[in-house]
């Protein structure tokens, strides 16, 4: 019962992380059809910045601030500088551009950082709470991490429900020609979507970082877990982005707490999920808009 | 058709339309539409078989007049070459994204170092086809359940393969050697070779320079049925499949059933690949097949032209050669080791995401739509001018 | 091949009749330097090797080489070998097999070395050695424990080990347990490869029925909560680890997170409490600092630590450091390097003046195990053995530092028994340049 427990809240609190960072690839998508693979590096780029802070003195919280606010800009002027010429054109080319960008960022991550495992700290213990006499894998880290996702879903949904600009980007999203008719800076919204989508990721590079070793493709896994958590929720959904990020962690947390070598099974356990949820709603659990053809 | 928009509008979703100035490179006219001029036959066939031998002995004199170093890296470039042959097939000509091949590759190449592992091997040949089947039998699996798969859906799906399939040579590790890998035996060259070398060249015929034959044989078969392939009733079907889905289903064409041919087609030349690159680097381990080679694969196809087969050599020679010449170049610019490593995959980045803005069709596709342009534009002045002369 | 070889020979047995001063000082007297096989030319001898410059085996192994090198700049500032300068040139591996296989190519084909030295890794070097061996290429003095590089000299010929082995590691490991924690619960730690698996089966020799669990990490993969958290589950109250630094570093983390105990005990190879230090002191500001988590761990050791400032050899490869090094301080890693470099120095000297590939390998096996050194035990290479040092120190880790908590005993891989050391420790020769005859086979 014990390891069931702290196998679960390991499941939850990596869950959570995917969650977030489905969110950022949903949110873009849902504003410019593209999938962006590039999320995962830009968001370790940023981590990098907040380390270099760190290691110059600056407490965490400033770091995390400044890595907040250069994930916002770089996510925007990415999107105006990089992704607006491929924006009208076919899937494939936007697809290769963000994967170009992907492999160019990590490197230049690489170059001015350097390769080496860095620690990376975390502003709460890591010691896991006393609970009935034993440690359960519940460390205050990971209640931050919980609370810090939860935090910024509610803050995104406030956004896009209750402010103006929130629904000028929705309408954008939804229909291009319709909001420019109605006076919406289209090309401004896509920017700013770009932009929150990027704080999104570079908050949960932070989280992942946080307690553990980063170095430049230390995002990895995350690109491809994510990427398959926001596919398991549907693309088009942001509910199917958490729903799928938590189902995700949990799976793979059992996978990798029950079944004998379970950790070298993890990224098969990934694979299997989402073929099964495929095969049975090509377009993942929440979608609901059917294929257009020409 | 891009340049009737306007620019204001290009600023918004990537749409579903098909990508037609991207894979201008697949985009060659099959034989018959060639009027004239060429000197070669007209019909596919005997042609292919004429550029076969061309090529064969262009790469007998390359490779004997290039240093052993040089030999091991024209084996590199010819199993890249391999996989991105079939992978420019899929992609280019009938528009299906796959970011798993190095799954695929990692299929074939696990093959080849079980069967070689035996006590008595298996001659080559037929372990170099096991590595095809094995690979032709996952790239159906993985064809299937992709047919239905579009866009960031299927590159999703592939790139979970590319991750997790090597996931089951490290918990299979008794089998497959785990994270170490299978070391691979070098299959020794027969005594036909090496008088072969002493007759053309008198170099010795070392272990490198056989495999680094083997890898240019299997390069040339694959690129031949490729190119018969493409030019065949069969590449239109896939050209038709990716261009026109509705009006290819209304003439009949069951579009899932051709998805998962080309899918085969490419994974079968990605277990050869595989096969190809087990004994080159005499070792499959899943280290080897990592996310970053599938990324590399479809930079190569990008550079090299969606849809070309010469354009995935070119791409090919690219990702092997460039990274030493870029890594001394950043040596020289004061950069240590480690740092100028990293210079290649950078360039690599920054040039994919510049081809795609301003150069979409890639090298040998934008070569062809300059052609095209230019021959149509000569045709339409030649027009107007007999318009004009005939208007008086 | 052999010819040239046979030429040199005699020709250098020709040259021998002159005498020589030794390797560290100007040219030999009585015959000239030649080119004498790949990779020599007169006045410079080419090694190559591969390591870990970047990822999850970096921190620590990095260093090696520049300790390496800084050893080889200073003996080539007082004439090299015979004259020789030696140039060493290594290259980043990942710790990834592939990439080993690639880089130790372009060593061999292209850089076109005399010898491989200290190729590092016990996954990434079996990669390789079967092309080194098939190419002729000495390869000598792996940076691994590996049985691979010396059990089999009929096999690997040109391979050659250099530290303790981790099976006879293991071994020691496992008659101190049985000796002084015989009710101990034991778990082990390992990495899922023959680095793990010959330490599992040295230490099955000594206490098979105590150990509760074993449990396996892959390199690349971070997370090894499940394991830690299998091993306090299965009761181990003694955790033995046959991994890398990075994952001493994150076993530590796991364990604390779970509220996990036991007593540790790494391997050599894990083990440098202030490079674990260094990486465990940023994760939790204040809670975690330096190598507090690692206090009171136990380790071997068969090499001085820098933590012994009146080593002899601790203070005159710091003066090496001081005057040949890089950035950074003196550190295990860097003396584990230059103590590979003066084996090597000396391998090279007893190659003699116009050293062969074959001649290298044959001097190693003739004379190598006479040699003496920093390492504390000798070595144990032979026509039937190629393995490297035999003994081994238990340390407990004290601060930065270590105590030693058991002398130095030896063995062999197999059944041989465990045994006292009764040598000395060897004083270094001045400038610590060692000066070793031409063997003359």
């Amino acid at each position: 019962m014990d390891y069931f427990v702290n196998v679960t809240l390991t499941g939850l609190t990596q869950g959570m992380i995917y969650s977030a960072f489905a969110l950022a690839l949903v949110l873009i998508w849902r504003s410019t059809r593209i999938v962006n693979f590039a999320q995962g590096s830009m968001a370790a780029a940023t981590t990098f910045i907040a380390l270099a802070l760190i290691q110059a003195g600056q407490s965490y919280w400033v770091a995390l601030i400044v890595a907040l606010l250069s994930g916002f800009l770089l996510g925007a002027v990415v999107e105006r500088v990089i992704i607006r010429p491929v924006e009208g054109g076919p899937e494939l080319n936007a697809v290769i551009v963000t994967l170009g960008l992907f492999v160019a960022i990590q490197a230049l991550i690489a170059i001015v950082f350097g390769s080496s495992f860095q620690s990376f700290p975390t502003p709460f213990g890591v010691r896991g709470f006393e609970v009935g006499g034993s440690t359960i894998p519940l460390t205050p880290t990971s209640l931050y991490v919980i609370g810090s996702v939860l935090i910024t879903m509610a803050l995104l949904v406030a956004l896009f429900r209750f402010t103006r600009i929130g629904l000028a980007m929705r309408a954008s999203a939804f229909s291009q020609e319709v909001a420019r008719l109605l006076g919406v800076k289209v090309g401004g919204m896509l920017t700013l979507g770009w932009g929150l989508a990027a704080v999104v990721g570079s908050l949960s590079g932070l989280l992942i970082a946080g307690g553990g070793f980063v170095y430049p493709a230390y995002m990895d896994s995350l690109i491809v877990f994510g990427f398959v958590a926001a596919i398991i929720g549907g693309l088009d959904s942001p509910v199917g982005a958490i729903v799928g990020g938590l189902i995700l962690g949990l799976a793979l947390s059992y996978v990798n707490g029950y079944v004998e070598r379970g950790s070298a099974l993890v990224s098969v356990a990934a694979l299997v999920i989402l073929i099964v949820v495929l095969l049975v709603r090509p377009g993942g659990l929440f979608s609901s808009t059917t294929a257009r053809r020409a | 058709m891009s340049d009737l928009q306007s620019p204001a509008s290009a600023a918004g979703k990537a749409t579903d339309e098909a990508p037609t100035e991207s894979t201008a490179g697949a985009n060659a006219p099959s034989a018959t539409a060639k009027a004239g001029r060429s000197f070669l036959p007209q019909s596919t066939l005997p042609r292919h078989l004429l550029v076969l031998a061309l090529s064969a002995v262009f790469a007998v004199v390359l490779l004997e007049v290039s240093s052993p170093y040089q030999n091991s890296q024209i084996a590199t470039l010819s199993y890249y070459a391999i996989a991105a042959g079939g992978l420019t097939v899929l992609t280019g000509m009938n528009g299906q994204i796959s970011l798993g091949h190095g799954a695929l590759m990692a299929a074939g190449a696990y093959t080849t170092a079980l069967f070689l592992d035996a006590d008595e091997p298996l001659p080559l040949p037929l372990i170099l086809l096991a590595s095809v089947v094995v690979a032709t039998a996952v790239g159906a699996l993985v064809g299937v359940a992709a047919a239905r798969l579009h866009g960031p859906y299927l590159a999703g799906a592939t790139l979970a393969l590319a991750v997790g399939l090597p996931g089951l040579a490290i918990y299979f590790h008794d089998i497959f050697g785990g994270e170490q890998g299978m070391r691979v035996r070098a299959p020794q060259a027969p005594d036909a070779f090496e008088s072969f070398i002493e007759t053309v060249s008198g170099n010795a015929a070392s272990s490198t320079k056989w495999l680094a034959y083997v890898g240019v044989i299997c390069l040339l078969i694959t690129y031949f049925f490729l190119a018969n392939l493409v030019r065949s009733r069969i590449g239109r079907t896939w050209r038709a499949v990716r261009d026109q889905e509705v009006a290819a289903e209304l003439a009949g064409i069951n579009l899932g059933a051709w998805r998962v041919l080309a899918f085969v087609v490419s994974a079968a030349a990605a277990g050869l690949a595989g096969g190809v690159l087990a004994i080159v680097v005499r070792l499959a381990a899943p280290s080897g097949f990592t996310l970053v080679l599938s990324l590399a694969l479809l930079t190569a196809i990008v550079i090299g032209g969606l849809g070309s087969l010469l354009g995935a050599l070119l791409g090919s020679a690219l990702l092997v050669f460039l990274p030493p010449f870029v890594t001394n170049l950043g040596a020289d610019f004061g950069l240590n080791g480690t740092e100028a490593a990293q210079l290649a995959p950078f360039v690599y980045g920054v040039v994919l995401i510049v081809a795609m803005i301003f150069a979409p069709a890639g090298f040998v596709g934008t070569i062809r739509l300059r052609r095209m342009t230019a021959k149509a534009k000569r045709a339409s002045a030649a027009q107007a001018k007999a318009a004009g002369s005939n208007g008086g | 091949m052999t010819a040239i070889a046979a030429a040199t020979v005699a020709s250098t047995l020709a040259a021998c009749g002159g005498g020589d001063d030794g390797g560290g000082s100007s040219s030999a007297e009585g015959g000239e330097n030649e080119a004498s096989d790949t990779g020599v030319t007169a006045d410079s001898i080419k090694l190559g090797a591969h390591y870990p410059l970047t990822g999850v085996a970096a921190p620590g192994y990095s260093e090696i080489p520049t300790g390496v090198k800084a050893y080889f700049d200073c003996l080539n500032q007082e004439g090299g070998v015979y004259g020789r300068d030696i140039e060493f040139i290594f290259k980043d591996d990942a710790y990834n097999p592939s990439q080993t296989s690639q880089v130790t190519n372009e060593l061999v084909l292209e850089e076109e070395i005399f010898a491989m030295m200290s190729g590092l890794g016990t996954p990434t070097h079996s990669a390789v050695v079967d092309f080194l061996n098939d190419e002729g290429v000495p390869d000598l003095f792996v940076s691994s424990g590996s049985l691979m590089w010396g059990d089999d000299p009929e096999t690997y010929p040109m391979s050659f080990g250099w530290q303790t082995d981790y099976e006879s590691e293991g071994k020691i490991i496992g008659e101190y347990i049985a000796n002084e924690f015989p009710d101990a619960k034991v778990g082990l730690f390992l990495q899922d490869d023959d680095f793990g698996e010959d330490g599992e089966s040295g230490i099955r020799q000594y206490i098979d029925d105590q150990i509760v669990a074993a449990e396996r990490y892959t390199p690349g993969n971070t997370n090894v909560g499940p394991q830690i958290a299998a091993l306090k589950a299965a009761g181990a109250d003694f955790v033995v680890g046959f991994n890398v630094p990075s994952y001493t570093a994150l076993s530590q983390l796991t364990a604390l997170q779970l509220g996990y105990d036991p007593q540790w005990f790494y391997s050599n190879v894990g083990s440098d409490p202030n490079l674990v230090g260094g990486l465990l002191n940023r994760f939790s500001e204040g809670k975690v600092t330096d190598a507090a988590l690692l206090d009171g761990a136990l380790t071997t050791g068969y090499l001085p630590t820098v933590d012994m400032t009146d080593n002899p050899w601790i203070t005159e490869f710091s003066r090496i450091w001081d005057e040949c090094g890089g950035e950074g301080e003196l550190t295990n890693y860097r003396v584990y390097g230059m103590s590979q470099a003066y084996t090597m120095t000396q391998a090279l000297q007893a190659a003699g003046q116009n050293p062969t590939r074959e001649g290298l390998v044959e001097a190693v096996e003739a004379v190598g195990s006479e040699w003496e050194g920093p390492v504390f035990a000798p070595f144990r290479y032979s026509e039937d053995s190629h393995m490297g040092t035999s003994g081994m120190t238990i340390e407990r880790v004290v601060g930065n530092g270590s105590e030693e908590v058991q002398p130095v005993r030896i063995t062999d891989i197999g059944d041989a028994e465990i045994e006292e050391f009764g040598g000395e420790a060897a004083t270094p020769p001045a400038n610590a340049i060692p000066d070793e005859e031409a063997y003359e086979g």
